[in-house]
C-alpha cells in the first residue's frame, strides 16, 4: 500500500523538478530581447528597426519591489559623453504586459549635458521594463528590469 | 490654472549642467478602466511635452498611457546663456498648457 504512492510521489517529483528544469532553460540560454512577448518585441522594432541592440551603458533605476503600481518612480541614466560628435539622441522605454508596450520616448541631444531622465510610471504587473537607448553613431544600447508589483495600476475601477 | 510646477535653479554658471524638474497636474486617465456599469472611460493624456532653451528644443518627450497621473519629468541642460526656458504640454481634448522659468548664467 505504501510502495505505490511513495512511487507515485518520487516520480511527481522528479518531473516537477524536470520541468522546472525545462522551464528554466530559454530563460536562461535567450537573450533579454528576444525573450520577451511578441508585442514588446514589435515594439522595440519599430524603433531599432532591426537594428542590433546591444545591452549596457544603459542604467534602468526601478524598485525590485513595488507596493503601488499606480506611481513608480523611474530614472534612466546612459554613460556616455554628451558632445556633438558623440551624444545620446534619445531614450525609449517598454513594458512587457501593461495594455501597451510603450511607456516614454524621451529625445535629447548634446545640449543635454547628461544623459538622464526621471519620471513615474505605471505598472499593470510584475513584469520587466527595458530602456533602451539610441546614440548619434545609431547604436542601440539597452537595459533590463524586473520588477514585482504588489497593487497593480490601470485595471482597478472607477468609483 | 496655475497646473504646473517647474523647477530650475534661477542662476547657474556658464557650462554647469543643471537639473530642470517639471510636474504637469493631469489625470492621465489611461483608456483601459471601466465604470462600475462597465462602460469604458475614455482616454485622456498628455501625449506630449517639449521643452525649448531661448526658442531652441533642449528636451522633448512622447508619453504614453504608461506615465503616472501628473506627469513629472526630469532631465538636465547645458546652462549655456542668460534667458527663458519655455515648457509646453499638448494632450488628449485639446489640451495644452504653457509654463516657463527664467535663467541668469554668469
Amino acid at each position: 500500500m505504501g510502495q505505490p504512492a511513495d512511487t507515485t510521489r518520487r516520480q511527481f517529483l522528479g518531473l516537477a523538478g524536470g520541468a522546472a528544469a525545462l522551464g528554466a532553460v530559454p530563460v536562461v540560454t535567450l537573450r533579454p530581447v528576444e525573450a520577451t512577448p511578441d508585442t514588446l518585441a514589435t515594439a522595440i522594432r519599430s524603433v531599432t528597426n532591426g537594428a542590433l541592440v546591444r545591452t549596457g551603458k544603459v542604467k534602468l533605476d526601478v524598485p525590485p519591489l513595488v507596493e503601488n503600481g499606480n506611481t513608480v518612480p523611474m530614472t534612466v541614466i546612459v554613460t556616455n559623453p554628451m558632445t556633438s560628435a558623440d551624444h545620446v539622441k534619445s531614450i525609449h522605454v517598454f513594458n512587457e504586459k501593461n495594455p501597451q508596450p510603450n511607456i516614454g520616448n524621451f529625445y535629447l541631444g548634446p545640449r543635454a549635458g547628461r544623459a538622464q531622465i526621471s519620471t513615474r510610471i505605471r505598472l499593470a504587473d510584475s513584469q520587466k521594463v527595458v530602456a533602451i537607448a539610441r546614440l548619434s553613431d545609431d547604436t542601440f544600447w539597452s537595459a533590463t528590469v524586473d520588477v514585482v508589483v504588489t497593487l497593480a495600476a490601470c485595471t482597478e475601477e472607477v468609483i | 490654472m496655475a497646473a504646473a510646477l517647474i523647477n530650475v535653479s534661477k542662476t547657474a554658471k556658464r557650462g554647469e549642467i543643471i537639473e530642470i524638474k517639471t510636474l504637469m497636474s493631469h489625470i492621465m486617465e489611461t483608456g483601459y478602466r471601466h465604470t462600475a456599469t462597465g462602460e469604458v472611460v475614455p482616454r485622456d493624456i498628455i501625449t506630449s511635452f517639449v521643452c525649448r532653451y531661448n526658442g531652441t528644443e533642449i528636451f522633448r518627450a512622447d508619453l504614453f498611457p504608461a506615465i503616472a497621473a501628473n506627469p513629472f519629468i526630469t532631465f538636465f541642460t547645458v546652462a549655456t546663456e542668460s534667458g527663458k526656458f519655455e515648457f509646453e504640454w499638448i494632450g488628449d481634448k485639446g489640451f495644452t498648457e504653457t509654463a516657463s522659468a527664467s535663467i541668469a548664467v554668469e
